[in-house]
């Protein structure tokens, strides 16, 4: 069941008078987070925060080239430098065999090239120094020949017969196929083809765009020689599983490895992978027996790490005369740069792409994928994409609003016609993803309502009458989130369950570990509301524990908005757990049975007698102090679980978004943007409203101004933040957010995932509003990044694909 | 090279190479690190002090050129343990999430309400867009500003000596 909450002005705006905050002890709703005290004094500890004793810097030489061999490599220069400690060459590395290393796809990546370099700025050497820029000088004293090669940069050519060949380090490789995907009933889908009234289709690309977090990436890795332990600091989303994998690859035993991921600025998707700059980092902290910093500067960030997107696609729908939208087709082309470095589930290779069926109820769905490799840097998952759910939530919604254009219908009411119904829920799309919960159309008519739709409509009119460029996007989405069930889901052989550990003290505070971390979502303080909920206890004497291996469960960590719909229910179920055990021991000291005992907010009270009872607090002091428990109970009050989902869990939204277009200049303003959101239950609104507030900004970016592009040597044209262009406060209108509830039926409190949602839905809500806009030039479909010039150049009828 | 500046109250005084920049010798050097590192090309405001009282992005300034001047950074906003109202205004309209760019954030927020102590929405998003922050869309950004803003004209008001806005 749906709750619409009308009476909940989720747009009020704290004040020194008010400040909003719910005042519960304990459990869920508004509260302050945990984190924020020591980050507002400058005291959060992030990665390059970290100073150690004797400590040495690492920079990386880079390839100025996209397509070459290596002919030469002298180092003599450098290593005279008078600052140097080591100067690492990929043969140096090829001689320790660690000169390669497995990416999280099952492919491999160079850590420092042998044979050639594959994108422009991939690594080549290292130089360890005493300080940051004496090892920034010795890189300019190391000299490389190289033999150039041609670049395969256009992604529609990587096939073609006499394309250079560009990963010759595979054996028997004789062209630049990466891999083949398909989903859905490809016949099914072609019969509902034939047959329909009408059948659109649109060539859209989803440009190559980076999450380009405030933080760039960087570690610091301290081998102790005696105890022949690694500690790394590391700005990673996935502490353990990265442990496990350097275990794998560097050979070190898995308990001498200790991964510390300190305070993260920010991630996205971009540190879940491992990167060069990490293993050359471990090596030469191995080698040089001291610690060893690595940190990115700027352009290493944007030029060489983990990317976002890139699909070039063929879009199709099939539908009836009176708009119900029967199939979905569509062919996609993936560029995954020089090597497939994506961050899947092991059967996923196309991410969860597979929800490209969207919101809607269909006859048949099917989809083909041809993945290349090109000369770019790799990676291919990050940028809050819930798994490629972002490049299949913009094909469907652009789509359908072609359909509406098509058919000349209200794009809204297209959609509310098609809806997946309530009472078909649980749901299973024809490519085999089941539905958790929903009821679309509430939360489609509050984001109407709160947009004045009917309204926007009467003005646009008028404005169009006045030659005005005014336009009202829409879109609809369901995303699925919570990676996941182990039965199908595994990273290098890694089940993407995650644990949680519960400690009760004896004064009645606790300790919960996890084995997730925030980057900038708030675990410290949801987790401890989840506790706070479920046990009684408050979340202020909760502690919660996080990003170091050696203090935490394991488990795979945070991305894909899967720390609430895997971590969360792993938190209520271990304080569940616990919650069990003090109920027996509360029984005990009521002297009644534990059937005669009911557990309300902390307390648990003799059944009939409310007057007798004890607090959790009582329990935990019983729990370990002096005298008998009850028979069979051992002492402590402490509980650890791993939780492997039933499911995943599928959030959905309505956007509306209306925009402005300069008919002079092809600028374009976002006036209004209008979100709702069902993420089940909610834990902390406020963090909740966060969440999607940097979303709908990740969309802007992507719709208007985003874009890693590439000339046709393979230089990388979006190497620092004047040629990369992020959104300030100047170009985001004031958000207008608005919520409704759907529980998940399988999650123990009833919760999806969030952190990803807006990024993911609001792209098409602002490019259907720019084509509506445009809607007077008999445009249909333009390409992101809509920039002025793009818009300006489709308004004269010279739209070109952002390849 | 020896330099000397002021920094939030103290003398300091170092021998550091000419090309040091301010940012990594305020982080490196002095370890105070709640100034960051972000961009290298004044784009992302993560780095930005005060130099005489004015934001700057300590990561284009060299450390020499700030001897024989008054440097604030986000150490410097609390004053015998009382958070300034700009801090407090972050934490209560959760103006922050992974709260790297939280600290020039903040010391251009000082700025602002210090010249502009009635700033509207408009002007706050102007001051602050020199700066990038990627998690939380601005509007929390904005609100908590006014937050501070609302909080100093109210201790005005409390503190005049005629009960009234001076």
């Amino acid at each position: 069941m749906t709750i619409t909450d009308d009476n909940v002005d989720t747009n009020a705006v704290p004040t020194p008078d008010n400040n909003l905050n719910d005042h519960k002890p304990v459990g869920f709703g508004r509260m302050l987070r945990k984190e924020d005290p020591r980050f507002v004094r400058g005291m959060g500890q992030y990665c390059d925060d970290v100073q150690l004793p004797g400590m040495l810097h690492l920079a990386i030489l880079r390839s100025p080239l996209a397509h070459a061999r290596i002919v030469s490599i002298d180092k003599t220069a450098a290593e005279a430098h008078p600052k140097v400690v080591a100067v690492i060459t990929g043969a140096d590395l090829a001689e320790q065999n660690l000169a390669w290393m497995p990416t999280l796809s099952n492919d491999v990546q160079a850590v420092l090239a042998t044979d050639k370099v594959r994108f422009q700025h991939q690594e080549v050497a290292f130089v360890v120094a005493e300080d940051r820029y004496a090892a920034r000088d010795a890189l300019e004293l190391i000299d490389v020949e190289y033999d150039d090669l041609d670049p395969v940069i256009d992604v529609r050519t990587a096939l073609e017969p006499d394309a250079p060949i560009i990963r010759d380090d595979l054996e028997g490789k004789t062209n630049n196929h990466c891999f083949d995907w398909e989903t859905g009933d490809k016949d099914a889908t072609d019969a509902v083809f034939a047959d329909a009234e009408v059948v659109v289709s649109e060539d859209i690309v989803y440009p190559r765009v980076h999450p380009a977090p405030m933080e760039t990436c960087g570690c610091v890795a301290d081998f102790e020689r005696v105890s022949g332990k690694l500690t790394l600091w590391s700005t990673t989303q996935a502490p353990h599983a990265h442990r496990t994998v350097y275990a794998l690859v560097a050979g070190l035993p898995e308990h001498k490895i200790r991964i510390i991921a300190p305070d993260i600025g920010g991630g996205f998707g971009n540190k879940v992978p491992i990167y060069p700059g990490y293993v050359c980092a471990i090596v030469a902290s191995l080698v040089i027996g001291k610690p060893v910093k690595w940190m990115e500067d700027r352009t290493e960030n944007l030029v060489s790490t983990g990317f976002a997107r890139d699909y070039v696609m063929r879009g199709e729908i099939a539908a009836s005369k009176d708009g119900k939208i029967r199939a979905i087709r569509t062919h996609v082309l993936a560029d995954h740069g020089a090597f497939n470095g994506v961050a899947a589930p092991t059967k996923y290779p196309a991410g969860f792409f597979g929800v490209f069926t969207g919101s809607y109820d269909l006859e048949a769905a099917y989809a083909h994928m041809t993945a290349v490799y090109t000369n770019k840097a790799p990676g291919g998952v990050a940028y809050a994409c819930s798994f490629r759910i972002t490049e299949a939530v913009y094909l469907v919604e652009r789509m359908v609003d072609v359909l509406a254009h098509e058919l000349d219908m209200d794009p809204a009411e297209l959609r509310l016609q098609n809806f997946i119904q309530p009472d078909q829920f649980p749901y299973e799309t024809k490519t085999g993803w089941i539905y958790d919960s929903g009821d679309y159309e509430p939360t489609m008519r509050k984001a109407m309502a709160m947009a004045g739709y009917d309204e926007l409509r009467r003005e646009q009119a008028e404005k169009r009458e006045r030659g005005e460029l005014m336009g009202i996007g829409i879109s609809f989405f369901t995303e699925a989130v919570g990676a996941g069930p182990r039965k199908d889901m595994d990273i290098l052989g890694l089940g993407m369950a995650d644990g949680c550990e519960l400690r009760i003290h004896p004064t009645g505070k606790a300790v919960v570990r996890l084995s997730v971390k925030t980057q900038g979502q708030g675990h410290e303080t949801t987790f401890a509301q989840i506790i706070g909920e479920e046990i009684g206890i408050p979340p202020d004497d909760i502690e919660v524990v996080h990003g170091d291996t050696d203090n935490t469960p394991f488990g795979l960590g945070t991305y894909g908005s899967r720390s609430t719909p895997v971590s969360g229910a792993a938190a209520a179920l271990v304080a569940r757990k616990v919650r069990d055990k003090a109920q027996i021991i509360a029984s005990g000291m009521l002297e009644v049975s534990v059937a005669d005992v009911e557990y309300e907010a902390g307390t648990f009270r003799v059944k009939g007698d409310p007057e007798k009872s004890v607090t959790i607090q009582d329990v935990a002091m019983k729990a370990h102090g002096a005298g008998d428990l009850p028979e069979g109970v051992e002492g402590g009050l402490e509980a650890q679980i791993c939780y492997n989902p039933d499911n995943l869990t599928y959030p959905f939204g309505a956007y509306i978004c209306v925009v402005d277009v300069d008919p002079g200049t092809a600028q374009v303003t976002v006036r209004r943007f209008i979100a709702v959101d069902d993420c089940g239950t909610q834990i902390n609104p406020m963090i909740i409203e966060g969440q999607v507030h940097g979303g709908l900004t990740d969309g802007i970016g992507m719709a208007l101004m985003e874009m890693i592009s590439f000339d046709e040597a393979g230089n990388c044209l979006a190497g620092s933040l004047m040629d990369y262009l992020i959104p300030t406060a100047m170009e985001v209108p004031n958000w207008e957010t608005g919520h409704t509830v759907t529980p998940s039926p399988h999650h123990p409190i009833g919760a999806k995932g969030v952190g990803e949602s807006a990024t993911v839905g609001s792209p098409p809500a602002i490019v259907n509003a720019v084509v509506d806009a445009l809607k007077p030039y008999g445009i249909r479909h333009a390409d992101m990044p809509l920039t002025p010039s793009r818009v300006w150049e489709t308004m004269q009828g010279n739209h070109t694909p952002p390849i | 090279m020896d330099v000397t500046m002021n920094i939030n109250g103290e003398e300091v005084t170092s021998d550091i190479e000419p090309r040091t920049l301010l940012v990594h010798y305020l982080r490196d050097h002095l370890g105070m690190t709640g100034t960051h590192w972000g961009c290298d090309t004044s784009n992302c405001g993560t780095c930005v002090v005060w130099v005489d009282g004015e934001p700057v992005k300590s990561c284009t300034t060299l450390a020499a050129m700030a001897g024989g001047h008054e440097v604030r950074t986000v150490e410097g906003l609390e004053v015998d343990g009382e958070l300034d109202p700009v801090q407090e205004g972050f934490i209560q309209c959760h103006g922050l999430q992974c709260g790297f760019c939280t600290p020039g954030m903040m010391m251009t927020a000082r700025a602002l309400i210090d010249a502009n102590p009635d700033p509207t929405d408009d002007e706050i998003r102007e001051a602050i867009s020199g700066q990038i922050c990627r998690c939380t869309g601005y509007a929390t950004i904005v609100r908590s500003i006014q937050w501070a803003a609302a909080k100093e004209r109210e201790q005005a008001v409390t503190l005049s000596p005629t009960g009234s806005a001076s």
